[in-house]
């Protein structure tokens, strides 16, 4: 019997649920064969959280049998959990590919930037310039980020390729019209595009993808027993010093999961028993609050997101 | 699940956002805390009824003028499909970035305000679905009810809708006519207990039972080149690899190849998708490909079916509609980019400019400006390998790419 690959016009429909994934499967590795064929030295944005897990797995499809042909990039917070970080080494070492790290402290450190302090203090909004320096310093002309537009509102209006000036800059009201599936990675000397190759992705389609595939991830994202306290009706772990803990919040052990994994001093948990990716999925796809419900950069104000990618976040 | 994509267009003030916010809405696809945000704004604005539209009126610029100034995409999905929408704006202004939107698009929404009826920029926007050749339409009478959820206001849009209807270009375009409240709620999901003269479709109603199968195109395979893998590792140390997304039809091991511009023939040896191989791939595929023989192929050519040959030309006519500030002008250069391969290009005529409002063809002063569409004559410095848009559209369309600013200036359709 012949073996049918995708038996169906895939672009736009498919028949069953496990061929929708590869509809935007399709999508994704061809975006990311563009960023290989057009740029000179792109790289991928890899946080350890689960959307660029994602893409890794798609640059590893995308290009077989050759090597993923570029390196990965870290900005690392120094607030990231222990666990990400023990996943990301293993990753790589499995991947063979080159991993660079880059540390917000070291910008702190040289001045570029100054720590948050407060109640509320978080490095999230501080990667911006450690990640453009280093671009700046790598001459990276593609950066392949995990962003997905439902996401946030402001992320809903991005392009797949978008274009950022010298200064990481996002001109949101002159974008580069994209048709049909035709993309222009033409740029300046100076210039970077940003790349979205799972724009089109909904979380709930992110966790299927793992699932279906059975991509390793952090053990943070599932079920686990954690000392936290409770802020704003948000539960904050309290099993590391970063998250700042007022004395009158009190610490109770908790059945809790990460739904992203950011920053520690802005990500919250969510109390869940899903130890599994199947309940994972299962509870995500029952789930009555938004994804970045439990990220506290999103609530400072209305225009939280479209400020900071203004100014070169991702 | 199959997925269905959705293009949205409309005047200024029509309602577009408060339909996707409504539709959201009534599908359960809103989270607590994404109502929970409207409720807080719409208060804090003193409205009296939840503004949907503001789920989706991402920019900052937009909250402050009430109106949507770029496409945005938006999820939804029922137990039976998943929706994207591209909601595109609907001022002069800002066409680019309707035709941008409808480009992806299977099924189109037209909105239309029941107390203006059909207005200059509907004329528009059905020119827009009627070039991009969009098979669905749905002409929603929104607004109803503000008149009193009158039927004889419903039947004159209807009317004047299909005059300009007579005029289409695009003969397999279906119309559905739907009165509509999105702000009540009236036939988006549910069907309205104002309007019991009605007895069609809610507009869910209508997508869910859209035959997605009939509302795509197949063709004949159309396989355009990303990029040579070779990984000259010593396990894979001969490998030769050709990368790309499947067009159109489907390729089996065996099948007989002509590559582009070549002309040299081969057959397939084996297909691709990660580590696995495949003896047949279908439409929308990414797959990597390998040939019995040792053929030269890089970027941007193309293979084909050793019968099922495209046309291959240095000139093309097609109708092009100018999405940069700077007039297209002729004896310009842009960079043509068909498919993965992108040639540098020089603009010999704009024979006509054509009025989006069906009423036919104006002289051109041998230009296009920013948001017109026209009939345009290119040269280009090496073959493009196409297909009339009217017969294929996924080989029949090019962006203009400035030579200059590296903005993608253009959309065209190859006659």
């Amino acid at each position: 019997m012949e073996t049918l690959l995708n038996e169906i016009e895939i672009a736009d429909l498919q028949p069953t649920k496990v061929l929708q994934a590869n509809a935007l499967e399709n999508e994704a590795i061809y975006i990311l064969r563009e960023v290989a064929a057009q740029f000179e030295k792109p790289v991928l944005l890899f946080s350890g959280g689960k959307d660029s897990i994602t893409l890794v797995r798609l640059a590893q499809k995308a290009f077989w049998p050759a090597k993923i042909p570029f390196p990965l990039l870290h900005i690392d917070t120094g607030h990231n959990f222990p666990e990400t970080i023990a996943f990301r080494d293993q990753l790589v070492g499995e991947l063979g590919v080159e991993l660079i790290v880059r540390k917000v402290q070291d910008s702190i450190d040289q001045g570029k930037v100054v720590e948050e302090t407060g109640k509320y203090a978080s490095r999230n909004a501080l990667q911006t310039t450690t990640l453009l320096d280093a671009i700046e310093e790598f001459k990276f002309d593609a950066c392949i980020g995990g962003a997905r537009r439902d996401e946030e509102k402001a992320r809903a209006k991005e392009r797949i390729f978008s274009v950022r000036d010298d200064f990481g800059q996002w001109d949101e009201k002159n974008q580069r019209p994209e048709l049909f599936d035709m993309l222009n990675g033409k740029i300046e000397l100076g210039q970077n595009i940003r790349v979205f190759p799972i724009s089109n992705w909904t979380e709930l389609d992110v966790w299927s993808y793992i699932a279906n595939e059975q991509i390793d991830i952090p053990s943070i994202y599932f079920a686990h027993k954690r000392n936290t306290f409770i802020r704003d009706g948000l539960i904050w772990s309290a099993q590391d010093d970063v998250v700042f803990r007022a004395e009158e919040e009190e610490v109770r052990e908790r059945t809790v999961r990460f739904r992203t994994v950011g920053d520690m001093s802005c990500t919250a948990a969510v109390e869940s028993n899903a130890d599994t990716i199947e309940k994972v999925v299962a509870e995500i796809r029952a789930s009555k609050l938004s994804e970045r419900g439990a990220r506290i950069d999103d609530k400072r104000s209305e225009a939280a997101m479209e400020k900071r990618k203004q100014q070169g976040y991702f | 699940m199959e997925v269905v994509k959705i293009a949205t267009a409309g005047s200024v003030d029509d309602g577009k956002s408060t339909l996707i916010g409504r539709l959201l809405y009534d599908t359960h696809s809103l989270t607590e805390d994404k109502i929970e945000a409207i409720r807080n704004s719409s208060e804090k604005k003193g409205y009296d009824y939840l503004d949907f539209s503001l789920a989706t009126d991402g920019l900052v610029a937009e909250r402050e003028q009430g109106i949507t100034i770029d496409v945005a995409h938006i999820y939804f999905s029922t137990p039976d499909k998943s929706y994207i929408i591209a909601d595109t704006p609907g001022h002069v202004e800002y066409t680019r970035n309707m035709v941008t939107g409808a480009s992806t698009s299977q099924v189109a929404i037209i909105l239309i305000d029941a107390r203006k009826g059909v207005v200059e920029q509907t004329y528009r926007h059905f020119f827009i679905n009627n070039l991009l050749r969009i098979k669905d339409v749905i002409v929603a009478v929104n607004k109803m009810d503000l008149v009193g959820y009158d039927q004889n206001i419903f039947e004159d849009i209807r009317e004047n809708f299909e005059q300009l209807n007579a005029n289409s270009t695009c003969s397999e375009q279906r119309l559905s006519y739907i009165p509509i409240s999105a702000l009540k709620g009236d036939n988006v999901v549910e069907k309205s207990s104002e309007m019991p003269w009605y007895q069609g479709e809610t507009i869910l109603q209508h997508l869910e039972g859209l035959d997605t199968q009939d509302v795509n195109e197949a063709g004949q395979v159309r396989f355009s080149i990303q990029t040579v893998i070779r990984p000259k590792t010593e396990e894979y140390h001969d490998f030769r690899g050709f990368a790309g997304k499947l067009k159109g039809g489907s390729l089996k091991v065996g099948d007989e190849v002509t590559v582009l511009p070549s002309m040299t023939t081969s057959k397939i040896k084996a297909i691709y998708f990660h580590d696995q191989a495949y003896t047949k791939a279908s439409a929308g595929s990414s797959i990597t490909l390998s040939l019995e023989d040792e053929v030269n192929v890089t970027r941007g050519d193309m293979l084909v079916k050793r019968d099922e040959l495209p046309n291959i030309e240095k000139e093309i006519v097609a109708t092009v509609c100018w999405m940069d500030s700077k007039q297209l002008r002729p004896g310009s250069r842009y960079f043509v980019q068909h498919n993965t391969n992108r040639v540098l290009s020089k603009i010999a005529e704009i024979t006509n400019v054509i009025a989006t409002n069906f009423s036919g063809n104006t002289d051109a002063e041998n230009k296009l400006a920013l948001n017109e569409i026209g009939e345009v004559k290119i040269k280009l410095s090496k073959p493009v390998f196409y297909d009339a848009y009217t017969a294929n559209k996924e080989n029949g369309a090019f962006i203009l790419i400035d030579e200059h600013t590296n903005t993608t200036a253009g959309v065209g359709f190859i006659n």
